[in-house]
């Protein structure tokens, strides 16, 4: 039993699980998918004890298009997957953004393209923040780097979704979910949001609602299309979040998100010790993108540094806050290869030793 | 004593129309739907998932609360609805393409799991929306805009027939198939969608039925035409009847 007051000691995973059922979440649908089958398998478990709902989809088309269904009641919802199973929803985030629907997506990185492998991987970065969904739209991204940061963020994923009214993805990757560490799950730390005024619940004593995602009359389209960027606008002023860690001096300026960032960190402390001026520059919410924090920050460095567990993928996102504020490089390994400090440290030695 | 011979149903936009094509099996079921919901009284108790085909505007039809639905998903949207009102009336309003085709895992998983939902098919043998090219029910030997020569089951297979494969659903409460190709047939339809709604509002369990329905536009008949190839060629590959209803068996 995980216990909600002091300090337990709980694999990734199962945390954003229990968080999940601490948020109020009601209804969790999915289908199985290593490196992430123990959300579903802890939420079997809890759910109908809670008396509230598990279904085990059919599919990740089925599983997200149940979290629409429960989400037009204004009904917290959550479904979680990895890559290639992330994949097979993005035509339901596009319609899910249109039709301004709340739902909770939790995306554990597995190695890819393809199957892939199970390893743990940030190859998902594009999929999560640019989606391969059609049409212009975006979701919200959060981007936890410890297993208390993906509780906290499990918390925040239900509280923005349901108050900005649009899917949420908690992009974690494959060393979170399986990771033990300890935690404080305390209680869910936002106020309800109030669904009443546009949920579904049948026209009784009122007019007849409708969250759709076909908008065929001249105009219509575009100006839902700027309603939902405006509120995005909006998303970027009041919750981007990110850790700036030793930037304010730094010469050397690693961008990172994810458990990548841990390691980064520390080669940063080591690098200090040795009298590198090295810093960490982490996004928590990958969308919005801290532009203007990172833009400030790399304007007082030497040269930025982003390192991924991928091929360059936040980099594009990196480069274009940067600026040309100061050069950008990168260094990664996709697919399951592991960075260690080591790796990072001597990332920073070659250019400030 | 006064009769009324015709009242718009409540339910229905007061000034909505139709936009269908003359002669068009939609119109007839989307009104047979809302005279039910007005008999039931459960207007305001109501949700509908619209999905997408000819039929996708629900919400500019009905004076109710509409849900929408990727191709194929209505089922899953409805099951979401569902588990989280229960009190609820759910139905999922499709297609042949919608339900049978790019759904047809939706449809059955939804039925086997019981979902105390409705889900009312309407199977014109093709995607009308699209402009008329092969589905999943396409007859051998129908000429559709992907089968130019007439549906060759060497080439492309054969039609699915879906109210006998739901009804081996073990979840699945009642199951039917009807048409809309006379006015006989017109009334016998509304007594089985009425069974179907029953099932849902007693809390029996999952109701499915496909409506057999004309679709003039992309069989390049009239509707008279139309109706006809209903009865005397449809029918015959998917024909008309209750396939599972486990009130019955149960009384047996
Ligand atoms: C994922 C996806 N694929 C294809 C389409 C294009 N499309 C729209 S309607 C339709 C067929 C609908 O046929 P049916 O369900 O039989 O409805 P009808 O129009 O015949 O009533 C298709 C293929 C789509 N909207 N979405
Ligand atoms: S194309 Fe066929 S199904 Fe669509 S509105 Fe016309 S007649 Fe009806
Ligand atoms: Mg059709």
């Amino acid at each position: 039993m995980i216990k909600t007051s002091s300090k337990v000691l709980v694999k990734g995973n199962e945390a954003i699980a229990q968080a999940a059922l601490n948020a109020g979440c009601k209804c969790y649908f999915g289908y199985p998918i290593t490196p992430q089958s123990e959300i579903g398998e802890f939420m079997s478990r809890k759910m109908p004890e809670l008396g509230r709902t598990f279904v085990p989809a059919e599919s990740e088309l089925a599983s997200i298009s149940m979290v629409i269904g429960a989400g037009t009641t204004g009904t917290k919802a959550m479904t979680s997957s990895s890559s290639c199973g992330i994949a097979l929803m993005q035509e339901a985030l596009s319609a899910m953004v249109c039709a301004e629907v709340p739902g909770v997506i939790i995306s554990v990185m597995r190695g890819g393209p393809g199957l892939g492998n199970i390893a743990p991987a940030q190859g998902d970065y594009f999929q999560a923040v640019k989606g391969g969904g059609n049409g212009d739209y975006k979701v919200v991204v959060l981007a936890p780097a410890t297993v208390q940061e993906a509780v906290n963020l499990t918390y925040r994923a239900f509280h923005l979704s349901m108050k900005y009214r649009t899917p949420v993805i908690l992009l974690a990757d494959g060393i979170l979910g399986q990771m033990m560490e300890p935690v404080e799950f305390g209680e869910y730390p936002y106020e309800e949001i109030d669904t009443s005024a546009w949920a579904l619940s049948g026209a009784k004593n009122r007019k007849p609602r409708f969250l759709v995602s076909l908008h065929m009359q001249e105009g219509e389209m575009e100006a839902i299309t700027n309603r939902i960027f405006e509120k995005h606008d909006l998303i970027a002023k009041n919750e981007t979040t990110y850790e700036a860690y030793q930037t304010e001096d730094a010469d050397l300026i690693i961008t990172a998100f994810g458990t990548v960032a841990r390691v980064a960190k520390a080669a940063v402390k080591k690098a200090r010790e040795k009298g590198m001026k090295a810093g960490l520059f982490r996004p928590v919410t990958l969308v919005p993108f801290p532009d203007e924090a990172l833009h400030n920050a790399a304007k007082s460095a030497k040269m930025v540094l982003d390192i991924e567990m991928n091929k360059g993928q936040m980099l594009v996102d990196v480069r274009s806050a940067v600026f040309g504020a100061a050069p950008v490089e990168f260094y990664g390994r996709p697919a399951g290869g592991l960075i260690t400090l080591e790796d990072i440290y001597g990332q920073i030695e070659k250019r400030l030793g | 004593m006064e009769t009324l011979v015709y009242k718009k149903p409540e339910c229905l936009k007061k000034d909505g129309k139709f936009t269908f094509c003359p002669g068009c099996g939609h119109g007839v079921v989307l009104r047979m739907i809302a005279e039910l919901i007005d008999e039931f009284g459960i207007q305001g108790d109501t949700i509908a998932i619209s999905s997408v085909g000819c039929s996708i505007f629900l919400e500019k039809f009905y004076d109710l609360d509409v849900a929408g639905a990727s191709h194929g998903r209505s089922p899953s949207v409805a099951t979401g609805i569902k588990r989280s009102l229960p009190g609820k009336f759910v139905f999922t309003y499709q297609g042949d393409g919608d339900a049978l085709t790019i759904g047809l895992n939706e449809t059955i998983h939804t039925a086997s799991r019981g979902e105390k939902i409705t889900t009312i098919c309407i199977n014109n043998t093709n995607f009308g929306m699209t402009g008329g090219q092969a589905s999943a029910t396409t007859l051998v030997g129908q000429v559709t805009k992907t089968t130019p020569t007439g549906r060759n089951p060497e080439y492309v297979g054969y039609p699915i027939h879906a109210a006998e494969m739901v009804a081996k659903c073990d979840g699945a409460a009642f199951v039917a198939r009807v048409s809309i190709c006379s006015p006989a047939s017109i009334k016998k339809a509304k007594e089985i969608l009425k069974k179907a709604f029953e099932m849902q509002i007693k809390g029996i369990g999952y109701s499915f039925v496909e409506v057999l329905a004309t679709c003039p536009t992309n069989w390049g008949m009239s509707p008279v035409d139309s109706m006809k190839h209903i009865k005397d060629d449809i029918e015959k590959v998917h024909p008309t009847g209750i396939f599972k209803d486990i009130t019955q068996t149960e009384a047996r």
